[in-house]
This record gives C-alpha cells, sequence and structure tokens, in this order.
C-alpha cells in the first residue's frame, strides 16, 4: 500500500517541475515521468492492459512533442506570472481538493469493488460467464469488443474523424493549388 | 531532416523489427493475454515512427506513403464494421452477435487456444490496422509538415 504513496509523490514532483521549469524540453521530460509512473501504478493495480495502453500512448505522445519542440528557435518561457491567473487557479484546485476529499469519504475501502456487493451487477455477470460464453481468456478483450462493442465501435469512429480532421487542417496543398498546378 | 548518425541508423534497423513483431503479437493474442487492438496497434505504429526519427521522413513515406496508410485506415475501420454488421445474418438479428463463437464453436473447449473467442481476434486485428495507420499518420503529419508550412508563408 505504501507504495502508492511514494509513486504519488514523485508524480505529484514531476508535475510540479513540468509546470514551474522554464526550459520547454524538461518539462516535456517530466510530463514523461508522470506518464511512467501512472502506468507503474496500473500494473500494481492489476490493470495490465491498461499499463501497457497508457506506456505505448505515452511514448508516441512524447515523440511528437520532442520533435515540436526541438524545431522551434526558443525553447525557454520567458516573463513572469500573472498575479490574478495564478490565484485563480489555486482557487479552483482548492476547491476541487475539498470536493475530491468529500467524495472519497463515501467510497468503500480499497481493494473492495463495489459491485462485489451486488450478486445481480453487470460486472458479476461478466466475470461468472465471460469465459464460457465468449471463450476469450482476456476478460478486458471479452468486455470492449463483446459485451461492450458499441462502444468501441463510437471509439472508433471519433478516432477516424479526428484524423480526418487533421489531414484536412495540415494537407500541404488546397484541392484549388492542387488543380491549378495541372 | 536528413536522419541521424550511423550509430541510431544501425540500431534501429535491428530493434524495428523486434518493436513490429511485438506489435503483431500483442494484436494476435488480445484475446488471451494483456493487450489487444488499440495497445498493439500503437505499438505498429511506433516502429515506423523509430524509422521516421532515424532515417528521416523521406525513407518512411517510401516505407509506408500516407496513401496506403490512409488505404489502411479506412480498410480497417470497414472491417470492424463489417464484423459489427455480420451479426444479423444469423438468427438472432442483433449488432455484436459474436457469431463465430456462438454458432461454430460453442460445443468445443477453446478456452485459452489462439483459435477461440470467436470475432474477438478478427476485432482485434481490424482495430490494430486502424489505430496503427491512423497515428502514423498523425506523427507524419504533426511532425514533418512544418517546414512547407512555413515556406509557403514566406511566398
Amino acid at each position: 500500500m505504501w507504495i502508492f504513496y511514494v509513486l504519488l509523490l514523485f508524480m505529484v514532483i514531476a508535475c510540479i517541475i513540468a509546470v514551474q521549469t522554464d526550459n520547454l524540453l524538461s518539462s516535456i521530460i517530466c510530463v514523461g515521468a508522470v506518464g511512467a509512473i501512472g502506468s507503474l501504478m496500473f500494473l500494481l493495480l492489476y490493470a495490465p492492459d491498461i499499463a501497457i495502453t497508457q506506456v505505448v500512448v505515452e511514448v508516441l505522445a512524447l515523440v511528437v512533442m520532442l520533435r515540436v519542440t526541438i524545431s522551434r528557435d526558443i525553447t525557454f518561457i520567458t516573463g513572469d506570472r500573472e498575479f490574478f491567473g495564478t490565484v485563480t487557479s489555486i482557487v479552483i484546485i482548492l476547491i476541487i481538493f475539498l470536493a475530491g476529499i468529500e467524495v472519497f469519504r463515501t467510497l468503500p475501502a480499497f481493494g473492495v469493488p463495489v459491485f462485489s456487493q451486488f450478486s445481480n451487477a453487470a460486472s458479476q455477470t461478466y466475470i461468472t460467464e465471460g469465459l464460457t460464453k465468449t471463450g476469450a481468456a482476456n476478460i478486458v478483450a471479452a468486455i470492449i469488443l463483446d459485451y461492450r462493442g458499441y462502444d468501441t465501435l463510437g471509439e472508433a469512429a471519433v478516432l477516424f474523424t479526428s484524423i480526418i480532421g487533421a489531414t484536412v487542417i495540415l494537407r500541404k496543398e488546397t484541392r484549388k493549388q492542387v488543380e491549378s498546378a495541372r | 531532416m536528413k536522419g541521424m548518425t550511423v550509430i541510431v541508423k544501425t540500431v534501429s534497423s535491428w530493434t524495428k523489427v523486434l518493436i513490429f513483431l511485438f506489435g503483431i503479437y500483442i494484436v494476435l493474442f488480445g484475446h488471451l493475454t494483456p493487450g489487444g487492438g488499440f495497445a498493439g496497434g500503437v505499438i505498429l505504429a511506433c516502429s515506423y515512427v523509430l524509422l521516421l526519427l532515424a532515417y528521416g521522413r523521406e525513407f518512411a513515406e517510401k516505407n509506408l506513403s500516407l496513401g496506403t496508410a490512409s488505404k489502411l485506415d479506412c480498410a480497417g475501420s470497414l472491417l470492424f464494421a463489417a464484423i459489427a454488421l455480420t451479426g444479423f445474418l444469423y438468427g438472432s438479428a442483433s449488432f455484436f452477435y459474436n457469431f463465430i463463437q456462438q454458432e461454430y464453436l460453442a460445443g468445443h473447449n477453446t478456452a485459452f487456444k489462439l483459435v477461440s473467442a470467436g470475432i474477438i481476434p478478427l476485432a482485434n486485428i481490424a482495430i490494430g490496422l486502424k489505430v496503427g495507420a491512423s497515428l502514423f499518420m498523425i506523427v507524419i503529419l504533426l511532425s514533418a509538415f512544418r517546414p512547407e508550412m512555413s515556406g509557403r508563408e514566406k511566398e
């Protein structure tokens, strides 16, 4: 249990460094440290699927951010903080923190899933009948591609639409330029 | 960008194959071990991003051009939607009906085997194809189109 607190402490330190440092490169490296520690925490919480996805997406995002940062001329942030903006963000974070403490007070104890208290909950059906009904040994794959396949289809549609948008915005030549060049 | 030094090129020419194989393994065994279509697809994209970083953009685009990546992306999406719609052809008309498991593999004990779980491995392959191609496209678009953009602004 104590390992989560240690990892959380490192995560908070990396977040503060990422926000406070002037150098963009060290800021990106600290964001990568946050992602790596998050993946480690998912692994220790027995969620290897999420851990693998987290670490590979983090690597890809870091590569894109590093390429963009290195190609910029200025990699140092200069100038002072605005007083009003800093105070506003600190107040908002404090309100969210207090609300979070209230929410966590109502949760069941750590390691006791709330759905295990009800025998007819959906998750209990998935766990007990998932292997015989779908034949998939990995229960996560059975849920996201069989029981909840509709969600995955929507997720794929969102990714497809965002790729179309990025391709349209970042293209080299417009259609008029291509037609006039012929 | 013309690529990196000869050390980086040599090492990445060995490791890119292993990364690609690992991605294929994660996709194909997604219904047995942790992983699945999305994670495996990102690993497949990562092997091409390694090519892009080590050898430069021209070499990566010669291996997998933007047009081919876009076609693979569309093929993956169509395959996934087709798998979802094929359930309508069988008796109980429902979306995402696991027809292979229910109609052909129902009586067999296929637990923990590679050929099991019906449509789940097929859907994993479709999603892996789609995610890998589209994320490679995103990386090429975001990281490699900047010089042309600034060049056009100068004109």
